[in-house]
């Protein structure tokens, strides 16, 4: 062993200390090679543990809170949905389209060690601004890995974002949320027992993925970056529908007691937190872990990423029941381990023990990390800075070139190669505000969303982390929907810079305060750290995913104007100068400066219960978020989603035509419905204190905002621009 | 009586819970029949639903063919019983020589999710008796492979036989004579590539899937 080979796993001299004080003697190979994994960053959440402790984790119907594979949220009698978001960035970077697939295959295996059926997916994408060099690759890339592997699986994916923007040109986002429904009993990762044995099962152990978490995702990447591409897992989706079936059959026949997937840090993973959190111990015998390939070394089957992987603990005497349902479902399946009473993680290999770890020391014992914080000095400068809101001559043109730009374009192209369709649950499919998933055998529907306003958050993380709950919350509440769970996961880049530290600081105390304001708990998600690439960072991006519940799936309201002659309505409180870190202030001015729009969480509370009274009482044809671009945009894509115009003529307030049509202003909704209804959303919302601001109405072939028109054909050519062309 | 249908499910195929789903709601008793079975137990329809049978790996439907039960499912077709294919299904029925011709990529090449309007060209099949000559029914497609292809003469026979079942009024993906779905010339064999199941009731954007299989249904009933 060399000197410093701690160092090249990532581990730090001061680490290294601690480990050699919690053994009593110096580690092996093996031992460091799990400590660095544990230990990284991306498993053991050392920079971020004590802040995410602040977020709010009890509400009404949780189950699980965070700790586990996924929360789980009780959203109907009796029915009970698992939900999480994980990133994938780098291994995305380095590889798109394996990077993206095994994305998708890592957040399926945990939503199914819950024992929950993964029913949909949702992904959460950034790349660079579209000229550059490598986007249209790293788009095309991960839009076709996730494709491919979603689509194989047999899981839809419903919903998700897509964004350009400079920041992420070195560091593309994958960030990806499943939401599972609880078949019969919920699982965890759990080795109560002394004496039950544990089954590895699903694909054999290969030298892919060796390091991923440490050396991938809890570093910078620079020029080098090619160099890391054996770090990237490759997956096989084919192996992965068996596992989530074999897994399934597992919990619902009841034979084992704990199940844990394979992810990050390989079998050292669920080794030790299973472990860790029954107070129990576990003996791995490597002789018995089948490979992919001879003459791998002790460190390297620990620690590999192989995908479609699970661990099972099991009573002995029910082990063959085990072996039987894996022989089944045609994958492999073996008997590796124990459970002990020794509080250690024990690894044998041809009889000689290659590690004997206590569980804890790599579960829970990763040194936190006091990072230092500071408000970067040119944020003054960036505030001091135009925001972009002068008005433009011809706000047609405007409308149609926010229609036409990467943030603004139809993401069909990417969405349409997602099978959104299987499981036969899709009420409404993605290009709404939400998903609208109606759960097997049940009346009752989730609205799922995911919002993770980077520029906003650049501009100030605290009000923009606050502004990113509040849009997901809206989003799913314009459906009808109860905002009820939020799952986040938080980009950032190197958590080492002050500056970085600072941003991260404000965003979870944005989104803690935001979550408490509308009651909302966080049960699960998702830290990446390190998001920079030759010392950029990204844009501070945490990603929100809400979950909503509908009671009744056919009361679900989508965005598309429905009928000729309804009546259209704003609900809410415009702002004129809500253009900080604005769609209209990028696409028509290239400005990114400025304050960010204020929430008020009641006005925003307040709405959310008027969009689900009057969806309940069915009183709307159509409620869409307004969000990028304002009004103008909420109504043209309103218009586009039925092939219906309209004419909001003269219902302008006291405003410039630019502030009423293209500010910002959060906490308001576009609703179109039948004139008689009119009166009783009127009084619903006044009951609400939600101002009601009727424009106009639907019909015709023309956007009439009545200072000027576009043509229906006109506004659907531009929202139908490729953002990168064609796949190169 | 009450008809039974066998749901073949191959590694990889995805779509079976779906087809049992909607057919059980349509009256049918589903059995869900993995691939290594050699018989059919008694069953009067086949379905080979959609999915990635042995993750489509070496090319769509090429290794599935060789699946045990698929030789209780030709000697079905054979003896006059009812076979439908579903997207990943009509490919295996195609590799397996139960249906002429092949499924290329897509015109694109990329894979397509979305809501399609087919024509049925012969009301006179097994599968789409209670449609009207020329019925528009709105249908999804979920395919990377869906673009039908076969020799000239192959496609004046299908022409000759009426077994051009069901063609797109706008072709997605570059598929010979905006082919969508074709018989065999028996006409109790069906391979199609848009989602039937996918399309049976109104809260999920259509119920046309239910004349085709309604259809089948009816067709099973009278061969009873």
């Amino acid at each position: 062993m060399t000197e410093s080979l701690h160092r090249d796993l990532g581990l730090t001299d001061e680490e290294h200390d601690l480990i050699v004080s919690i053994l009593g003697r110096p580690p092996t190979v093996t031992e460091l090679a799990m400590f660095s994994v544990m230990w990284s960053e991306h498993c053991s959440y050392k920079s971020s543990r004590a802040l995410l402790s602040t977020l709010p984790t009890e509400g009404e119907g949780v189950l699980v809170g965070p700790g586990e594979g996924a929360g789980v949220i009780e959203v109907a009698p009796g029915q009970a949905v698992a939900w999480k978001i994980e990133s994938h960035n780098h291994p995305s970077f380095v590889e798109p389209h394996n990077g993206a697939a095994t994305g998708v295959g890592g957040i399926v295996r945990d939503i199914t060690s819950m024992g929950a059926r993964p029913i949909a997916l949702l992904d959460s994408l950034r790349f660079g601004p579209t000229e550059g060099v490598r986007t249209a690759y790293l788009a095309a890339g991960v839009v076709g890995g996730i494709s491919s592997y979603g689509n194989a699986i047999g899981v839809p994916t419903v919903g998700g974002e897509c964004i350009f923007e400079p920041s992420y040109e070195g560091n593309p986002l994958v960030n990806v949320a499943c939401l599972g429904i609880v078949e019969t009993e919920i699982m965890r990762g759990r080795a109560d027992n002394p004496g039950d044995l544990v089954i590895l099962f699903g694909s054999a152990t290969g030298r892919d993925g060796i390091g991923g978490a440490s050396v991938l995702a809890s570093a910078e990447l620079g020029p080098d970056s090619n160099d890391k591409r054996p770090s990237v897992q490759v997956g096989d989706p084919l192996t992965e529908k068996l596992v989530i079936e074999a897994s399934l059959e597992l919990v619902a026949k009841s034979i084992i007691s704990g199940l844990q997937d394979l992810g990050a840090g390989g079998i050292c993973c669920p080794a030790s937190e299973m472990a860790a959190k029954s107070g129990s111990g576990i003996r791995i015998d490597l002789d018995a872990v089948h490979l992919r390939e001879p003459g791998m070394g002790p460190f390297e089957i620990m620690i590999s990423e192989s995908q479609e992987r699970m661990l099972a603990v099991v009573a002995a005497e029910r082990a063959p029941e085990v072996l039987e349902v894996c022989r089944a479902w045609e994958l492999e399946a073996r008997v590796v381990g124990e459970v002990t009473d020794t509080g250690l993680v024990e690894v044998v290999v041809s009889g000689e023990t290659a590690a004997s770890i206590p569980a804890a020391a790599l579960a829970s014992q990763a040194p936190l990390m006091k990072r230092e914080s500071e408000r970067p000095e040119w944020l003054d400068d960036l505030r001091a800075a135009p925001c972009g809101d002068a008005p433009q001559e011809d706000l047609g043109g405007c409308l149609l070139a926010l229609l036409a730009s990467p943030g603004g374009a139809s993401a069909r192209w990417i969405w349409e190669q997602y099978d959104h369709m299987i499981l036969l649950g899709t009420v409404q499919g993605p290009g709404g505000d939400a998903a609208v998933i109606r759960l097997p055998g049940s009346a009752a529907a989730v609205a799922l969303s995911l919002d993770g306003p980077g520029k906003l958050c650049h501009l100030d993380p605290y009000e923009g982390a606050r502004l990113a709950v509040a849009e997901a919350a809206r989003n799913v509440a314009c459906t009808g929907a109860r905002p009820a769970a939020v799952t986040n996961c938080l980009n950032f880049g190197n958590p080492e810079k002050p500056e970085v530290m600072w941003s991260f600081q404000e965003a979870v105390r944005g989104i803690a305060d935001s979550c408490r304001a509308l009651g909302l708990p966080v049960t699960g998600g998702n830290v990446s750290f390190y998001n920079e690439t030759s010392g950029r960072a990204i844009h501070p991006t945490p990603v929100i995913g809400m979950l909503g519940v509908l009671q009744d799936a056919t009361a679900a309201v989508g965005l598309a104007f429905k009928a000729q002659g309804d009546v259209i309505a704003l609900l809410g409180t415009t702002h004129p100068d809500d253009f900080g870190a604005g769609d209209y202030a990028a696409v028509v001015h290239g400005a990114l400066g400025g304050s960010v729009p204020h929430l008020d969480p009641k006005r925003e509370q307040a709405l959310h219960r008027l969009l689900a009274q009057a969806a309940a009482k069915r009183l709307l044809s159509s409620a869409h978020d307004l969000s990028g671009g304002g009004l103008a945009v909420a109504l043209a894509e309103s218009a586009l989603a039925g092939g219906l115009g309209f004419r909001a003529a003269g219902t302008e307030p006291d405003m410039e035509t630019h502030r009423w049509l293209f500010s910002e202003s959060p906490s308001r909704a576009l609703v179109s419905l039948a004139p008689e209804k009119l009166d009783r959303v009127r009084a619903a919302a006044s009951e609400l204190d939600v101002p009601v601001t009727p424009l106009g109405e639907v019909g015709g072939d023309t956007l009439d905002f009545g200072a000027f028109q576009v043509a229906l054909t006109q506004a659907a050519a531009a929202h139908a621009t490729h953002p990168i062309g064609a796949a190169p | 009586m009450t008809v039974r249908a066998a749901a073949v499910v191959f590694p990889g195929t995805n779509c079976e819970r779906d087809c049992a789903l909607v057919l059980e709601r349509l009256g049918v008793s589903v059995e869900l029949l993995w691939h290594t079975e050699p018989h059919l137990h008694g069953a009067d329809i086949v379905v080979l639903p959609g999915g990635f049978a042995h993750g489509d790996y070496l090319r769509t439907g090429a290794i599935a063919r060789f699946s045990p039960v698929m030789d209780a499912v030709s000697a079905h077709a054979r003896n006059g019983g009812l076979v439908i294919g579903i997207c990943n299904g009509f490919q295996v029925l195609c590799e397996a020589g139960l249906l002429p011709g092949a499924l290329r990529k897509n015109r694109g090449l990329s894979f397509l999710c979305h809501w399609t309007e087919v024509r049925v060209c012969n009301h006179a099949t097994p599968f789409t008796s209670r449609a009207e000559e020329g019925q528009r029914l709105k249908l999804p497609i979920n395919h990377f492979e869906g673009g039908y292809y076969c020799d000239e003469s192959t496609l004046a026979e299908l022409r000759e036989n009426g077994q051009v079942a069901l063609r797109y009024e706008h072709n997605p993906n570059g598929s010979l004579d905006d082919i969508a779905g074709i018989t065999n010339a028996a006409g109790n064999v069906l391979g199609l590539m848009p989602h039937p199941e996918r399309a049976c009731e109104a809260l999920l954007g259509s119920e046309d899937g239910v004349v085709l299989l309604s259809s089948m249904i009816d067709s099973a009933l009278r061969a009873a």
